[in-house]
């Protein structure tokens, strides 16, 4: 198949892929959440409610776009675009199988930070845009929270470039290649402090997603609905969409950069199409995996203050991180031949 | 003539659309009487500008515009406006009779001295170029041959962190932490 028909193939299978993932992490997280706090969660529509996310998003598309009075209708409206696009050209360099990736550019993480970092001015103009107060102090906090955890998260990233020499994300995975050990999360023997690595960056895609406990942008119980307090209908519904699609952006980088990507933890190579499928699988296990202790965390812990917010990335997060950049770079010197 | 529908024609169109869309962008930055507008069409303008760059063949340039400029430039001056917090429809002031002839001749100036300097540059063709990019390159020219930009830029951030503590320390003292 010729290059170009093969990309639009993928961009086609990734916007499907974000819609429907989105859909059904409302259901995950409604059923996840009634589960941990001892409810059954959504059950009437279809079997366990199979049914129900798309129940919600006819309900989503038929309600009125209505535009509140003295809102700025432009900046309104394109909004939630900006979370939304953005998040859907980070998913063209996702490596899902060591070929099942809809380009293989060669600075593939330096994309998907390029393209995250326009999800905060989205918000920014939408709760401005919306002429609404409550939305106002959301957007302040919200780029001040972002500003804070891309930080430590950048220095993390920066010192995983530096163990793997490249940025291109198929071959950061297959660098870890093997048994489940050669993992970066495990190599100890690279950086003494790489799971603390993988818990900052980890931790900072969670604020960078605003999940809670961060989810300062939205804060239902002191802001209403936040940025989204003025949103009607599919306006709300693609500022939702963007969000869990920034959830499984930042849970397949986590996966990437330090679980081993589409790797198996057991050396077990397969060839041709059982290859892909193998790849895919594992990929897709580690990735739910981190989306579902996204959804646990939600659901665990309360919505902290937003100055300890602040403090947490100033004060523990960034100096770790900073610590972890020195001392891998000692390693490495020390000890080259690892 | 390039026929439409080949790769060739496909990309000049898209070309010809990021341009469209980099001027738009210039146009709504400079001519939208409220400022959140104005910063949307630097952002605007920023992205096409990315795009551009894209098809200069450096895609690592490219991507470091939208970090930087759409993802953290235009978000501090959103931030800022947000903090200012502006009179929506204040009507802006006309210059005086001279500002217009006087940024049409300085256009022209900085638009001859751009393209004389573009004309009598040596560039360096795509295929000579094709690990630009690449961490080797970009860290040996960062510390070979930009190494004063690059230690230069670190004084600018240096002075702009002190400028900011020097405020906010000001603030605090007059006022006694509430403003």
């Amino acid at each position: 198949m010729p290059e170009p028909f093969r990309v639009i193939l993928f961009i086609i299978f990734v916007m499907a892929f974000a819609g429907l993932n989105a859909a059904y992490l409302v259901w995950c997280e409604r059923k996840g959440a009634g589960h941990i706090q001892r409810r059954i969660g959504p059950k009437e529509v279809g079997p366990y409610g199979l049914l129900q996310p798309i129940a919600d998003g006819i309900k989503l598309m038929t309600k009125q776009l209505f535009l509140p009075k003295g809102v700025d209708p432009i900046l309104f409206m394109v909004a939630p675009l900006m979370v939304m696009v953005p998040a859907i050209m980070s998913f063209c360099v996702i490596p899902f199988s060591e070929i099942f990736v809809a380009r293989e550019i060669n600075i593939g993480l330096l994309m998907i930070f390029a393209f995250a970092s326009v999800n905060v001015l989205g918000l920014l103009l939408g709760s401005w845009g919306s002429a609404n107060k409550y939305a106002v102090i959301a957007g302040a906090r919200c780029v001040s929270q972002n500003v804070a955890y891309e930080i430590p998260m950048l220095i993390t990233t920066i010192t995983m470039v530096m163990v793997t020499n490249t940025m291109n994300l198929n071959e950061i995975v297959r660098l870890q290649d093997g048994w489940f050990w050669h993992w970066y999360v495990f190599r100890l023997d690279i950086s003494l402090l790489m799971p603390v690595a993988f818990l900052i960056f980890f931790v900072c895609s969670l604020a960078e997603t605003n999940r809670a406990p961060f989810d300062m942008a939205e804060a239902e119980s002191e802001l209403i609905a936040g940025t989204y307090t003025e949103y009607p209908g599919m306006g709300f519904g693609v500022f939702f969409m963007g969000e869990y699609a920034n959830i499984v952006i930042g849970c397949a980088l986590t996966t990437i950069l330090f679980l081993g990507g589409w790797q198996s933890p057991i050396p077990l190579d397969f060839s041709g199409f059982l290859g892909v499928i193998w790849g895919l699988f594992w990929f897709l296990l580690k990735l739910y995996a981190l989306i579902f202790t996204v959804i646990w965390i939600r659901w665990t812990y309360p919505r902290t203050q937003f100055y300890e917010l602040l403090n947490l990335s100033w004060k523990v997060l960034i100096p770790f991180s900073l610590f972890n950049l020195i001392l891998t770079a000692l390693q490495i010197k020390i000890f080259p031949w690892l | 003539m390039v026929p439409l529908f080949s790769a060739e024609g496909f990309s000049s169109l898209i070309f010809i659309f990021i341009v469209i869309v980099t001027v738009l962008g210039a146009v709504i930055a400079t001519h939208s009487v409220r400022l959140i507008r104005a910063v949307t069409g630097l952002a605007i303008c920023c992205t096409g500008l990315a795009g551009l760059y894209y098809y200069l063949n450096s895609p690592f340039v490219a991507l470091m515009e939208m970090l930087i400029y759409v993802g953290a430039v235009c978000v501090t001056i959103v931030f800022a406006i947000m903090l200012a917090d502006p009179k929506p429809d204040v009507e802006v002031g006309k210059g005086s009779v001279f500002t217009g002839p006087l940024s049409f001749a300085l256009g022209i100036i900085l638009f001859w001295g751009l393209s004389t300097l573009a004309g009598k540059t040596p560039w360096v063709f795509p295929s000579a170029r094709v690990n630009d990019g690449s961490l080797e390159a970009v860290g040996k020219a960062l510390l070979t041959n930009f190494s004063m930009v690059f230690e230069l830029i670190s004084v600018v951030l240096l002075i702009a962190i002190i400028g900011s503590l020097v405020l906010a320390r000001q603030g605090r003292t007059r006022t006694g932490g509430e403003s």
